[in-house]
């Protein structure tokens, strides 16, 4: 296939990633890094390499390669149980979450697996739910080798200590089938009562009564199993002590089953059971469009997920995997490379060079000696540590913030949608109207009393409202998706409504978390100290040592001799026969005294050329944004950094808005708390395990992700860092949303107004109710999906 | 009249198949990944031996 090169830049065949300067030229193609070119020959060998020409570039990036021994603890009889969905004596079925899938080569290349190893028996992938299940058989391969197999070719399975403990998620399809019996019960109902409707020779009353009785027998299937839907959630609110939506629901359709159930059977008239299973069946597409749910995506994600399923222990100097519940008081835990530390320990061997950024957001790693005690979350970046396990994996300090019991109670138990308030007024309205009615009728036809209430609460059924607020949520939950912002349901969409503050996390959502924002400042340097520098910098896995590489621009083939690393430090070695050091102020040029800035110094032959200074990158077109949300939120930004960046974050969000500095993961849950107690409506953006306290306390909490693949912590919306700054539009449309609610209800309360204009009369006919009840439903239906899509195309979303 | 009802019968019963056909479809997930099966359908099937 052919491949896209720019003059400088060259796509890696493999991944399609700029290969930069280190392009590996090999069997023709070129690739970024020798994991791609591996990934390539297997495949190659295989034959598999349709691959590449189903998508273009597909695979997935290999710089990072998983540990060799990672999956170890697969080989474990117990967790290896919890794992495995069906066993018997020639196969297991396994199922991985491939959180990397992303095309159709993916999936091809996953379903023909059996070629690169025959024991693999099949492997059929969902890609919605980005997960395949591979059946092999087991005494020729091992588990452990089957998820190294499909890490070998760049899918590595995503297996978290949360699917070891927890059920498997069944797909609910109740709501489908009852869905399906409705729609069927509907039809043939409606196609019955038209001979009635249409008017029927009075000499055919045999006829008619087959009519009548065919249509009961299917009302039977809706009122008693489609519709148990409402009832359920009607007496569960009620037990509660409040009256939703669906209470008033069911008593209308309640009234019409048994009206038209007597009607029938004391051969009086046809009853009205074609509008029941018609409003059933239009609440229930209502519902199932509004509860579509992104199966790909996690909500209710937990620290749990974060951590490996599995850890070494040392006993007596000896490895031995343990499942992380296993872990006691005193255990010696080795711990790898870009290996996360599961408990709170001292270090006792080795130095330690952790990654905090996702527990409190400091973006720069951090040097920890032996003895210093590091916390659970931080990522180990060097050479395998030891560690002492000082509190169990429950007790630490992240998991106990986890813990908190405000967090543990579900916000969401607490529905208080204005639907239900508005449907209580309408309710109180319609009874008025039906006692008035009776009490008209008890005075003059006291035989019309019993008709004319029942037709009352028939056609005053207030299924308008929940229609239009379920198709309106389902429209707007599928525009907001559409756009990459993907709601927990349909509550959170007036959750940001009613939202009059934002508060943004600093690291990883203001900012992109890389280092490609650098200043140099010093002595000048020509260009063969450059690429000296770029080739020392390139030897060290140091993000920050990275980010200078890259800038420093292209290294020659200088060798390099003498290079050491002091963790936490800096680095040095000869390039070229010269010596030189790049690190800390203390390391490099002697420095004291922490220092405002992130820098790192530069000295050649022991003379300090000066420092690479790395300035946060703030996202593209967050100006806009904020001047967009300016004028009509109050705002504040929560840092877990260095105050380094004050300057710069005022200048970008004003003056007035709070900027907090040095905020750990439970300074935020406490400032969103006192937010709140001002009254504020407050929303929270952040990204990493350090806000999720906060996102889980703030009314909305929203995480950011940098692609779909990424985890997010526990919250109500994921939002692709690519359209945070759409986000007042996001608002606006969220905000519009209760308008088009309340319009498309006016409409459709006055269909019941005509109706009960015939209703007070105690003169309903089944046919006006027929005609009246599609009608309006197709009004809603129309203006909810039109005024909608008419915002969302405004707002250009 | 009994015309009628014959066919009625026979509506409601070919109907009801279609009814049958559509929770089969539910219960075998047709639509639980609504995704994979349109890729999957543009693949050729080659075996490993023709190459």
């Amino acid at each position: 296939m052919a491949l896209q090169t720019a003059p400088d830049s060259v796509q890696c065949f493999h991944c399609g990633e700029d290969c930069g300067s280190g392009v590996i030229h090999a069997h023709a193609k070129e690739f970024c890094c020798s994991g791609c070119k591996m990934v390539y020959e297997i495949l190659n060998e295989t034959g598999l390499c349709d691959y590449y020409s189903i998508s273009r570039n597909p695979g997935i990036n290999r710089k990072e390669l998983a540990r060799p021994d990672k999956f170890a603890f697969l080989d474990d009889e117990k967790i290896m149980k919890q794992l495995v969905s069906f066993r018997d004596e020639n196969q297991t079925h396994i199922c991985f979450y491939f959180p990397q899938i992303h095309c159709s080569s993916c999936l091809w290349l996953l379903e023909n697996l059996g070629r690169i190893d025959v024991h693999i028996i099949s492997c059929k992938v969902n890609f919605e739910r980005k997960e395949a299940d591979i059946i092999f058989d087991h005494s020729k391969i091992s588990l452990r080798k089957v998820a190294e197999l499909v890490t070998s070719i760049g899918y590595e399975p995503y297996i978290s200590f949360q699917n070891l403990n927890k059920p498997k998620t069944t797909i609910s399809r109740a709501k489908i089938y009852k869905l399906g019996v409705a729609g069927f019960c509907f039809a043939n109902i409606m196609l019955l009562s038209f001979p009635e409707y249409l008017g029927i020779d009075a000499k055919e009353a045999q006829l008619l009564f087959v009519f009548r009785s065919l249509s009961l027998l299917l009302s039977l299937p809706v009122f008693f199993y489609a519709a148990s839907e409402f009832y359920l959630s009607a007496w569960k609110s009620l037990r509660h002590g409040f009256l939703n939506i669906d209470a008033p629901i069911v008593l209308s359709v309640l009234i019409t089953f048994t009206r038209s159930l007597y009607e029938i059977v004391s051969g009086n008239g046809a009853g009205y059971l074609d509008s029941m299973s018609g409003i059933v069946f239009f609440m229930l597409v209502g519902r199932v469009l509004q509860d579509k749910t992104y199966a790909a995506l996690n909500f209710e994600r937990d620290y749990t997920s974060y951590f490996p399923v599995a850890v070494t222990r040392l006993v007596a100097r000896k490895e031995e995997i343990v499942k992380l519940d296993d872990i006691k008081l005193n255990d010696t835990l080795l711990i790898h490379n870009q290996e996360l530390i599961p408990a709170d320990g001292i270090l006792t061997s080795g130095t330690a060079l952790i990654d905090y950024s996702f527990v409190n957001g400091e973006s720069y790693p951090v040097k920890k000696e032996m003895g210093e005690i590091v916390y659970a979350g931080g990522k180990h970046l060097s050479s395998n540590i030891e560690i002492l396990v000082i509190k169990e994996v429950a007790q630490s300090y992240l998991t106990k913030l986890w813990n908190r019991q405000e967090l543990k109670e579900d916000k969401k138990n607490q529905q208080h949608s204005f639907v239900h308030l508005l449907s209580r007024y309408f309710t109180w309205i319609v009874l008025g109207i039906a006692v008035c009615a009776a009490l008209y009728w008890y005075q003059f036809a006291s035989a019309k009393v019993w008709d004319a209430v029942t037709s009352i609460l028939i056609i005053a059924c207030p299924c308008g409202l929940l229609l239009s607020n379920t198709f309106t949520n389902g429209n707007i939950l599928r525009r907001l998706a559409r756009n990459s912002f993907y709601l927990r349901n349909a509550q959170v969409i007036e959750d940001i409504a009613a939202v009059d503050y934002i508060v943004f996390d600093k690291t990883g959502t203001l900012t992109t978390g890389r280092f490609d924002n650098i200043e140099y400042e010093g002595m000048p340097l020509d260009a063969k100290m450059r690429s000296e520098i770029s080739v020392l910098a390139k030897q060290s896995t140091h993000p920050l040592c990275q980010s200078i590489g890259k800038w420093t621009g292209s290294p020659n083939n200088f060798k390099i001799a003498a290079y050491k690393e002091v963790a936490g430090e800096g680095i040095e070695g000869i390039v070229d026969e010269d010596l030189i050091s790049l690190g800390s102020g203390r390391y490099v040029a002697g420095k004291t005294g922490t220092e405002d800035v992130s820098a790192v110094y530069v000295s050649i032959e022991g003379n300090v050329m000066g420092r690479f200074i790395f300035k946060n990158q703030y996202r593209n077109r967050l100006p806009e944004l904020i001047n967009e949300l300016k004028g009509n939120y109050g705002m504040a930004v929560l840092s877990g950094d260095n105050p380094g960046e004050k300057y710069a974050l005022a200048k970008l969000i004003g003056n007035n808005a709070e900027i907090l500095f040095n905020q750990g993961p439970k300074d935020k849950l406490d400032a969103i708390k006192k937010m709140q107690k001002e009254k504020y409506v407050v929303m929270m953006i952040g990204d990493g395990l350090n806000d999720a306290g906060a996102l889980r306390q703030a009314n909305v909490g929203i995480s950011i992700v940098e692609n779909n693949n990424n985890f997010t912590p526990a919250s109500d919306a994921i939002l692709n860092a690519a359209m945070l700054p759409k986000l007042s539009r996001f608002i606006q449309l969220c905000r519009f949303n209760k308008k088009i609610v309340v319009t498309a209800f006016i409409i459709s309360a006055l269909y019941n107004i005509i109706g009960l204009y015939f209703a007070v009369q105690g003169s309903l006919q089944p046919v006006i109710a027929a005609i009246l009840m599609p009608c309006s439903s197709i009004s809603i239906l129309m203006i909810t999906f039109g005024l909608s899509n008419i915002k969302a195309k405004t707002l250009g979303i | 009249m009994s015309a009628i009802i014959l066919l009625l019968i026979a509506s409601i019963s070919v109907a009801s198949l279609f009814l049958l056909g559509f929770i089969w479809c539910v219960k075998s997930g047709q639509y639980d990944d609504e995704e994979s099966p349109p890729i999957r359908m543009l693949f050729d099937n080659k075996k490993p031996d023709e190459r």
